[in-house]
């Protein structure tokens, strides 16, 4: 049977206009048909976080949201996020603290965490914890994650930058 | 895994919700935040024909302050919740628990009215509703009933609402202002289901309680609510007497059930040091 909606969208900036079976959940949209392989697929239900992405402006589990669902949405995804610099002082921290590892969950980790910073600016580390829990991280980093994510609060209270890596030649 | 192929519709009224859901019959699913559905959708738990999106709906959004009741909208999210000034201001046991629920991601799009719906007896929504003595504000073909929280969760994942009918909101009389509160809940990993949790309120004066309620989750196949131990609390003064006779009762009185990796025995064992801890704390 075909199914297939049509949807438009607007995705790190850009109107997207697509027909999809509503089957289609957004993190296999954004990968399969916009090509954006970013936001990662890994258990399909929820628990892992490797799908984050922001939809209208708040991160949401990309396996558990269709892409109709999305329809008329702003969909911002860690590609959006790096180029407009939302991400720079926790993409600096991460790389700092050597907090990507392997880099499945990162893009994930990253929105979740610009949401923390965003919300919760005065999170003790506890808080980070408790918050960043809902990202599996395989490679178990999390201290490295969890200290890189602190460094960036510490930062912003003080109205500092993190100190960029840079590499010697 | 992904989904079996299902039809998609996103009514605007009330009325055409309901309308599609009687036409879908069994083969229809309503879907507001979906963060259960999808992943039983992804493993194919469920295989629905059509999905029926009501997030158009505006019947079935918003919290406000009716009369002397708290209303809180069906598509209401747990973040609204969380972040709430009426919520903390009218029902602070709801703003204590949300956190509780899952992770921010899926807190941002999971809501109010599908936790209820659903009826999972490990979710927190089912417990805080019985616990704050909600009612459920039901829409059908006949029109409108109310069914108070304690008849509303039957049994295991099944509620009073029929499948013809949708939760539009719940009204929960506003916290009067010695309400004391107290939410915990024991899971492997913050955000996880509860091995076993409590929602628990009281009026309080000086060291005595009274309209109590403590509504143990993730115990039995509802939420349940510890009335011997309520009674027994009820109009006493609180000392540690009195909470150690409360924690046998309570032990006594809930009939555990075992879950894949807690025995019924570790469930009354954690029952009781829920308790505990919770007269403690309400106490303090």
């Amino acid at each position: 049977m075909s199914l297939k909606k049509k949807i438009s969208m607007t995705v790190n900036g850009t109107l997207v206009n697509a027909e999809v079976e509503p089957r289609r959940h957004l993190v296999d949209f954004l990968r399969e048909d916009l090509h954006l392989k970013g936001p990662h697929l890994g258990c399909e239900q929820g628990a892992c976080g490797a799908c984050t992405v922001k939809v209208d402006g708040q991160i949401i589990r990309g396996c558990l949201y269709l892409a109709v669902q999305a329809d008329g949405c702003v969909v911002e995804t860690v590609e959006g996020l790096t180029k407009s610099g939302v991400l720079a002082d926790l993409q600096e921290s991460f790389m700092r603290h050597n907090a990507m590892q392997c880099g499945f969950c990162s893009s994930g980790m990253l929105l979740a965490a610009a949401e923390l910073v965003e919300k919760q600016p005065k999170a003790s580390r506890e808080e980070v914890r408790e918050w960043i829990s809902g990202n599996y991280c395989r490679c178990t980093g999390y201290h490295s994650i969890v200290d890189a994510i602190v460094d960036v609060l510490n930062a912003r209270a003080k109205g500092q930058k993190i100190k960029p890596v840079t590499a010697h030649a | 895994m992904k989904a079996a192929a299902f039809d998609y519709v996103k009514p605007k009224a009330l009325s055409d919700a309901l309308s599609l859901l009687k036409q879908g019959g069994d083969d229809a699913r309503l879907i507001a935040g979906g963060q259960t559905l999808l992943a039983t959708l992804n493993m194919r738990l469920s295989e629905p024909s059509v999905l029926i999106d009501i997030t158009d709906v505006q019947e079935l959004k918003g919290i406000s302050v009716i009369g002397d009741q708290l209303r809180i909208g069906a598509l209401v999210t747990h973040t609204e919740i969380e972040d709430s000034e009426l919520v903390a201001k009218h029902a602070p046991l709801l703003r204590a628990a949300a956190p509780h629920i899952a992770h921010r991601a899926i807190r941002n799009l999971g809501t109010w009215g599908g936790s209820l719906a659903y009826g999972d007896p490990a979710a927190e929504w089912p417990a805080c509703s019985l616990a704050l003595r909600a009612t459920m504000v039901i829409h059908g073909p006949a029109g409108e009933r109310k069914v108070t929280a304690n008849d509303f969760f039957v049994d295991l994942y099944t509620t009073a609402l029929e499948p013809d009918e949708i939760l539009v909101a719940t009204e929960i009389p506003l916290a009067p202002s010695n309400q004391v509160f107290y939410f915990h809940e024991l899971a492997r990993r913050h955000g996880d289901y509860a091995v076993a949790g409590l929602a628990a309120v009281a009026q309080k004066d000086g060291t005595t309680l009274s309209h109590c309620a403590f509504t143990f989750f993730s115990v039995s196949s509802t939420p349940v609510m510890a009335t011997a131990a309520q009674n027994l609390v009820n109009g006493k003064p609180l000392n540690s007497e009195l909470i150690a006779e409360a924690v046998d009762v309570a032990r006594d009185e809930i009939d555990a059930i075992a879950d894949i990796t807690n025995s019924a025995e570790a469930k009354k064992h954690l029952i009781g040091v829920l308790l505990e801890r919770g007269l403690k704390h309400l106490l303090a």
